[in-house]
């Protein structure tokens, strides 16, 4: 079914209402800097599955994923001037550093070559940029821990990898929220490194220190274990933001059937880098696109858990894939 | 007199000669002028921190602070030089100072170099993280213009890798203070029995490395337009596996300082060559082993054949 909608896309990029089509015989290139842990593998999954369809639909001529050896930003500026010389026509990149890819970026853009970048975008103001308000992921989960906890309590805060931008904006968007929710006050605040044996260490570590504990913020993928932590130590289950990670999407299902436990989970979808090919296919169609879109988070509530659950694959995370239409539909709403 | 050729330097120049004519095959489009820039312009960067880290290896030591150092002097570089330029080249100036005195501790106290220079590293990269402690800054105009010049006829990349291979060779080979330095790494005892104080000298060979070290952090800003405080962290592996790639020793007073250049150059290349070949990354950094063990065994069979 998914190819017929690709043919019937494609049939319509060739009739054709505002672009042009002319990009049978352009070349994408993915260059990516990190593939170890279960969002960047989900990630590369929804490329290879978007763009093959789009390559074998005749949308584009080629879209190869590279992935650098190791998570260092020199080796990407390298990997990126090597893909100057392939003679891609644009790059889609999720960037190892904000600003340590400039110049490589400059000189892609130099060349006449249209780069995208997204989740780890790149300052350098010739490249698009598809960015996620992290701190309004932060501001949403004390929102609804706000909703459900009206006479508010102490919160413990589960932060990421420290002196990742990402980490940053998150927790600000949490502090943040706190602000405007002064019932609630942060009890402490301990790093999980958006890993769930990391997250179930540090909990542990600190929760004899902490009073009854109401509700946990945190920044996905630290969500089961910070539950496991909580469960060894005896302690009620408080509310726990989940990261649509499987597994914590597992726990929550079980506990949901066992005792009705409620809470939420939000993460960015991975399928955010097929909107970036579909951005950069439209880059090269001619399409006036605005150099900054965000991309929504995907958030799940309780009623969406069983679905949600059904298709995320056992070890991976929940996801939305972007088409044509879907793309153009982000594209249009940043325009206005 | 007919030049004689060192063998060291043969093998050096013969693996890069072959990877460049693999490169050009697989990609007939870096045959030329903005090709060849593409390919070596970040090898410029890593072939200084090479020769920073050969001069101290050729002392008989070796350093394992060299990326976190070249990372700190980036985020001098795209900081405190944009924005307080005086006080920034003090910074510069005073961090190469810090590591001849690094150097003097070291031959002074008779510290394993491995272990200061281990514990260094972390203070390089606190004192980077202090300064930057989110991505950012931005390269100095001059710097800028300098690493991206379109001299005529030969990429600036080439041109910048012949003169750090010039500069180099005459320092380390040609002048007195080379032989002395050289001295040290092979002979300790009878340099001080001549008179040479080996703190002063230790203390100079480190500060020789600091300044070769300042200069590829502000040549890797240059490139990249910022800093981050993990910019360079690979550098340290790098310069160490170009050091002996080149033909170096880690016994120490045994090193080329062209083939140096050249070792960085190639396994600059060989990073290149894997990409173009499109090989899985699950498999480039093995690959990039093997490539390193193929020369080196290369290398030990020439010596065999040339001790038998």
């Amino acid at each position: 079914m998914k190819a017929a909608t690709c043919l019937a896309l494609t049939t319509a990029l060739v009739v054709g209402t505002a672009a042009t089509a002319d990009t049978p015989d352009k070349r994408i290139a993915l260059s990516n800097n990190y593939a170890g842990n279960s969002w960047r593998q989900a990630m590369l999954e929804s490329w290879e599955a978007a763009t093959s369809q789009a390559v074998s639909g005749g949308i584009v001529a080629a879209a190869d994923a590279f992935t650098t050896a190791e998570n260092q930003a020199t080796e990407q500026a390298a990997q990126i001037q090597n893909m100057i010389l392939q003679g891609y026509d644009a790059i889609v990149l999720n960037a190892a550093s904000p600003t340590a890819l400039n110049g490589a970026v400059k000189e892609a853009c130099d060349a006449g070559i249209v780069v995208v970048s997204f989740d780890g975008i790149v300052e350098e103001p010739c490249a698009w940029r598809i960015a996620v308000d992290f701190e309004q992921m932060g501001r949403d989960q004390i929102e609804y821990l706000a909703n459900r906890l009206p006479e508010g309590g102490a919160l413990l805060e589960i932060r990421g990898l420290a002196g990742v931008f990402v980490d940053d904006a998150i927790s600000r968007g949490i502090h943040d929220g706190v602000a405007a929710h002064p019932d609630f006050t942060i009890a402490g605040s301990v790093n999980g490194d958006w890993a769930q044996d990391v997250a179930q260490r540090a909990v542990a570590g600190i929760l004899p220190s902490l009073p009854e504990i109401v509700g946990v913020a945190t920044q996905g993928g630290d969500g089961y274990g910070a539950a496991q932590a909580f469960e060894a130590a005896g302690r009620d289950m408080p509310i726990i933001v989940l990261g649509n990670r499987q597994d914590e999407l597992q726990w929550w299902a079980e506990q949901r059937d066992a005792s009705g436990y409620e809470t939420m989970s939000v993460s960015i979808a991975p399928g955010v880098s097929t909107l970036a090919f579909w951005v950069a296919q439209q880059v090269l169609d001619g399409a006036e696109v605005p150099k900054d879109l965000t991309v929504p988070f995907l958030r799940i509530d309780q009623a969406d858990l069983d679905a949600a659950l059904e298709t995320t694959p056992e070890g991976g995370v929940a996801n939305t894939e972007y088409d044509l239409e879907a793309a153009r539909k982000v594209i249009s709403d940043a325009a206005s | 007199m007919i030049p004689r050729i060192d063998i060291r330097l043969l093998l050096p120049v013969l693996s890069l000669a072959l990877l460049l004519a693999a490169v050009f095959w697989l990609q007939p489009r870096a045959m030329s002028y903005l090709g060849l820039n593409l390919l070596f312009n970040l090898a410029v960067p890593v072939a200084l921190a090479t020769v920073a880290q050969m001069i101290v290896i050729m002392v008989g030591d070796i350093d394992l602070s060299m990326g976190a150092f070249v990372s700190f002097v980036a985020c001098v570089t795209a900081t405190l030089v944009v924005d307080t330029p005086a006080l920034g080249y003090l910074a510069l100036v005073a961090a190469i100072l810090g590591y001849a005195a690094l150097g003097a501790l070291i031959q002074a106290r008779r510290l394993p170099a491995i272990v200061v220079t281990l514990g260094m590293s972390f203070a390089w990269g606190g004192l980077a993280v202090l300064l930057l402690p989110s991505p950012g800054g931005s390269a100095p105009g001059w710097l800028r213009a300098l690493m991206t010049a379109k001299p005529p006829l030969v990429p600036m990349a080439v041109l910048a890798s012949v003169a750090i291979a010039l500069v180099t060779h005459l320092v380390v080979m040609r002048s007195a203070f080379g032989v002395l330095l050289r001295g040290l790494g092979g002979n300790e005892r009878s340099l001080g029995k001549a008179g040479w104080s080996p703190v002063l000298l230790r203390a100079a060979a480190y500060g020789l490395a600091g300044i070769f070290a300042v200069l590829a952090g502000m040549t890797l800003v240059g490139l990249s337009t910022a800093a981050d405080a993990n910019i360079a962290l690979r550098y340290t592996l790098l310069s160490i596996a170009g050091v002996i790639l080149g033909g170096g020793e880690f016994t120490g007073g045994r090193v080329s300082p062209v083939g140096a250049v050249v070792g960085a150059l190639t396994l600059t290349l060989a990073g290149s060559f894997l990409s173009f070949l499109r090989l899985s990354p699950d498999w480039q950094i093995g690959a990039q082993g093997a490539i390193l063990i193929v020369v080196l065994a290369a290398r030990l069979l020439f010596a065999r054949r040339r001790a038998r």
